[in-house]
C-alpha cells in the first residue's frame, strides 16, 4: 500500500484492521469518536471481520472487550478524557486479571471547565493501574505502536493490557503521511493470539473471586515483575518491527541529540517535535540541548533515563499534566530516577487544556533553566508553571482574570 | 523548506477538505505534509479556518500556525468579518476568491480568481452553496507552485470518485488558468 | 480451551505468574454446616418438588431425592433460612439447633 494521508485516528483504525481484531466496543467521545466510526465503516464494508458491540457507556465498553478478550478474542477499545475516567474501574480489572487487551486513549483535558483540547491529565491516571502506557509523537508512530501493542500485550512474559496514547486533535485530527503496511507484513509480525487462560462456558473458571490476602499480595508482585519483563519485550518488538518495515523508534525512549548534550529536556507525546526544534534553537545560542522523548510512561524507563542523563549538567522535564499538591507526574518519576545524583533538575508544567506550546516557549524555559544552572550551580525547581504566553511575567493580567472568573 | 498555509472559509465551503487534499497532493509529490482543522466547534456558515504545512523534510512540529506564508480565502466577504491577514509573513501570498480587488494593503502578493463563478458553472453546489475548495486549490497551485496542478488533480480524483472527481478536477484546472494578480 | 491456556503457561513460563482465577471446589472453607443456629427441615408431605428452594439456596446445599422431593445437605447448609422463606407450600420449617 502506498503512503496515505491519514489522521491519527484513522491510523489507529487501520492498525486495528491489520491486527485482525475480532471484537470492538466503544462509546463516542471527542476526540476519539472517528476511530470507532472508521472501524465500523471498515467492518460494514467487509474489510474487517469483527464484531462491533454497541454499549451504553465507557464502563460497559471496556467491560465488553475485557469479557471478549477473556473469552479468547483479540479485542480493542478507545476513549478519551471523561470517558476514560468513567471506565476507570474496569481498567484495574483488566490489568489485574492479566488479560491481553489494547486501547487507544486520545489525550484530552479533564473538566471542569468543559474542554476538548489536548493535555495528558487523562492518560496519566493509568500510571498505577497495571496497563502498559505508551505515547506517540507522529501519526506513523500511532499506527506502528498500535500494531506493536497487541504483540507486547500478548507476550507470555507480559500478559498485561496496553494503551496507546495519541494527542487529541494534534494527532487525532491532523492528516499526515502514513505508510500503511501490507497485511502479510503484519501477519508475519503478529502471531496468533496468546493469553494465559480462556474463560468459556466449558471452563469451570471464576475470575476475580475473593483470594487470601497473601495471594493477592503475590499477584501485585507478579504484575510488577511482568512490567519489568515488558521493558525487554518492548525493545525486542521495536527491533523486529524495524526488520520488517525499516522503522525503528528506540524502544522505551527516543533520544534526540543526547550524546553530546550538556542539558536534556524530557518530554512525551506530539509536542516533543516542537521541543526538538527548541533544542536546535538553543544549540545556536550555545546551550547544548538534547531531547529525551518518553515513548513509554509504564513501564517507567528507569535505566534508559539514567543512562541518557549520566554526566549532564541539567535535566528539564515538561509535563502536560499535574498531580495537585505535588508536581507534574513525569517530573516525580524523573526525580526518583535521578536519586543520589547532583544533576540540576527542573519540572515545568505547561500546555494544559490545549494551550499551544511552540518551540520558542520550550526554548524560553530551557534558556532560563540553563542560565540559572550556569550562574547558581545546582538548581532544584520541582514545579515551575510556564503560564500561557499572554500571562507570562504579567501578574496584573492574572489578577484581572481572577476578578472576572470568581 | 517548510511552507505554512492558512485557509479561511465558511463552515460548509470545504476549507478543511482543501487542507486535506493539499496534503495528499504533497504526499503524491514525495513531500511531507500536515493538515489540521481549527480545533473548536464549527457550524455551517460561520467563519472557519484550516491549516496545512508542506515540507520536503519530515515535519516534527505540532504547534499551531501563527505566521503563515500563504493565506487562501474561500470567500471575500470574510474580510468584513475576521482579520484574514493576521500573522501573514511580510512578502507572503494571499489567494482570494474574488471578482474585484480585495481590501489588502501591505507587502503581500495577492492573487484573485472568481472561484464562485467556476463552481456555479460546473454545478459544484451543495445545499444551495457553491463549494469552492477544489477550485481554490487550483488557484493556490498557480499562485505559489507549492504543489503542482497535476498532483492536486491526483488528490481530488483519489478522494472523489467518478463524475464528482471529474468536475472538481475541471474546477481546479479552470482556476489554474484564470488565477491572476488582483487588479 | 482451558487445556490450551495451561499449555501456553507450561511452554513459556514466566518467572512468576498469578491470575485472580478460582475453580469451584466442595467445602473450600471447611464444613460450613457448623455455622448454623437454625436448621431447615423439609416437611415431606407438603413438598411438591417445585425446586424453588433449590433455585434460591445461595450455597447449593439442596439436592433432589429419587422420589422428586428435596433433601438438604446439612454438612454445608449454613441455616440462612432463604429456602423456608421462599417455599410456596410452607414445606420447610426452621428449627433451632439443639
Amino acid at each position: 500500500m502506498p503512503i496515505m494521508g491519514l489522521t491519527g485516528n484513522y491510523a489507529v483504525a487501520h492498525a486495528v484492521r491489520l491486527a485482525r481484531v475480532q471484537v470492538v466496543a466503544a462509546y463516542p467521545i471527542t476526540p476519539q469518536t472517528t476511530i470507532v466510526e472508521k472501524i465500523s465503516e471498515m467492518v460494514e464494508k467487509g474489510e474487517m471481520n469483527a464484531r462491533v458491540i454497541r454499549v451504553e457507556s465507557e464502563h460497559s465498553a471496556l467491560a465488553a472487550v475485557f469479557g471478549a478478550a477473556s473469552g479468547g478474542a483479540r479485542a480493542f477499545t478507545a476513549t478519551a478524557s471523561h470517558g476514560l475516567l468513567y471506565m476507570y474501574e474496569v481498567t484495574w480489572w483488566a490489568a489485574g486479571a492479566r488479560v491481553p487487551l489494547v486501547m487507544a486513549v486520545v489525550t484530552r483535558a479533564i473538566g471542569p471547565p468543559w474542554n476538548i483540547h489536548v493535555d495528558h491529565q487523562d492518560i496519566m491516571t493509568l500510571r498505577d493501574t497495571g496497563w502498559i502506557v505508551s505515547m506517540a509523537q507522529e501519526n506513523q508512530e500511532v499506527l506502528d505502536l498500535t500494531i506493536q501493542a497487541f504483540r507486547i500485550s500478548e507476550d507470555p512474559r507480559v500478559y498485561l493490557p496496553m494503551v496507546v496514547g495519541l494527542d487529541g486533535f494534534i494527532l487525532s485530527h491532523t492528516r499526515a503521511p502514513v505508510d500503511v503496511p501490507e497485511q502479510e507484513v503484519v501477519d508475519e509480525f503478529l502471531p496468533p493470539r496468546r493469553q494465559p487462560y480462556v474463560i468459556s462456558p466449558e471452563t469451570n473458571l471464576v475470575m476475580g473471586n475473593i483470594a487470601p490476602d497473601d495471594i493477592h499480595f503475590l499477584m501485585r508482585y507478579s504484575m510488577s515483575e511482568a512490567m519489568e519483563a515488558a521493558k525487554k519485550v518492548i525493545e525486542e518488538v521495536d527491533r523486529e518491527w524495524a526488520k520488517l518495515t525499516g522503522r525503528r523508534y528506540g524502544g522505551l525512549v527516543e533520544c534526540y541529540k543526547c550524546e553530546d548534550a550538556d542539558y536534556i529536556a524530557i518530554t512525551t507525546g506530539s509536542w516533543s517535535g516542537d521541543a526538538k526544534k527548541a533544542a536546535d534553537m538553543l544549540r545556536e545560542e550555545g546551550y547544548n540541548y538534547g531531547v529525551l522523548r518518553l515513548r513509554f510512561i509504564r513501564p517507567w524507563p528507569t535505566e534508559k533515563i539514567a543512562m541518557a542523563v549520566e554526566g549532564k549538567k541539567g535535566v528539564i522535564v515538561f509535563d502536560r499534566a499535574v498531580s495537585m499538591g505535588a508536581t507534574g507526574p513525569i517530573f516525580a518519576d524523573v526525580a526518583h530516577t535521578l536519586y543520589g545524583s547532583n544533576i540540576s533538575l527542573m519540572g515545568v508544567i505547561a500546555g494544559l487544556a490545549g494551550v499551544d506550546m511552540k518551540a520558542r516557549d520550550f526554548a524560553e524555559a530551557m534558556r532560563m533553566f540553563s542560565s540559572r544552572v550556569e550562574e547558581e550551580g545546582r538548581v532544584y525547581e520541582p514545579r515551575f508553571w510556564l503560564l500561557p504566553r499572554r500571562y507570562r511575567g504579567r501578574p496584573e493580567r492574572v489578577k484581572e482574570v481572577a476578578k472576572r472568573w470568581s | 523548506m517548510l511552507v505554512e498555509i492558512r485557509f479561511h472559509g465558511r463552515g460548509g465551503q470545504g476549507a478543511v477538505t482543501a487542507a486535506n487534499l493539499l496534503v495528499d497532493a504533497a504526499i503524491h509529490e514525495g513531500k511531507y505534509g500536515q493538515a489540521f482543522p481549527h480545533f473548536g466547534a464549527e457550524r455551517r456558515g460561520a467563519p472557519v479556518v484550516a491549516f496545512a504545512r508542506i515540507s520536503d523534510k519530515p515535519i516534527q512540529i505540532h504547534s499551531q500556525i501563527e505566521n503563515p506564508d500563504i493565506i487562501v480565502v474561500l470567500d471575500s466577504r470574510l474580510f468584513e468579518l475576521t482579520d484574514v491577514l493576521s500573522g501573514l509573513k511580510p512578502g507572503g501570498v494571499v489567494v482570494v476568491n474574488s471578482k474585484g480587488k480585495p481590501p489588502i494593503d501591505g507587502d503581500f502578493k495577492v492573487y484573485c480568481v472568481d472561484a464562485t463563478k467556476i463552481a456555479l458553472d460546473l454545478g459544484l453546489v451543495v445545499s444551495g452553496w457553491p463549494v469552492v475548495n477544489t477550485t481554490m486549490l487550483g488557484a493556490l497551485s498557480k499562485a505559489t507552485g507549492v504543489v503542482g496542478l497535476e498532483s492536486i488533480i491526483w488528490a481530488i480524483t483519489n478522494n472523489f470518485k467518478g463524475k464528482l472527481g471529474e468536475l472538481n478536477s475541471e474546477a481546479a484546472r479552470r482556476a489554474f488558468e484564470e488565477t491572476k494578480p488582483c487588479s | 480451551m482451558e487445556e490450551r491456556a495451561t499449555k501456553v503457561l507450561l511452554e513459556e513460563p514466566q518467572t512468576l505468574f498469578l491470575a485472580p482465577l478460582s475453580r469451584p471446589a466442595l467445602g473450600s472453607v471447611g464444613k460450613t454446616g457448623t455455622w448454623r443456629t437454625m436448621r431447615p427441615v423439609v416437611i415431606l408431605d407438603k413438598c411438591t418438588g417445585c425446586k424453588i428452594c433449590w433455585l434460591y439456596c445461595p450455597e447449593n446445599t439442596i439436592f433432589m431425592r429419587d422420589d422428586g422431593k428435596v433433601r438438604i445437605d446439612y454438612e454445608y447448609c449454613k441455616g440462612c433460612g432463604v429456602c423456608a422463606n421462599v417455599c410456596p407450600f410452607d414445606a420447610i420449617e426452621m428449627v433451632p439447633e439443639g
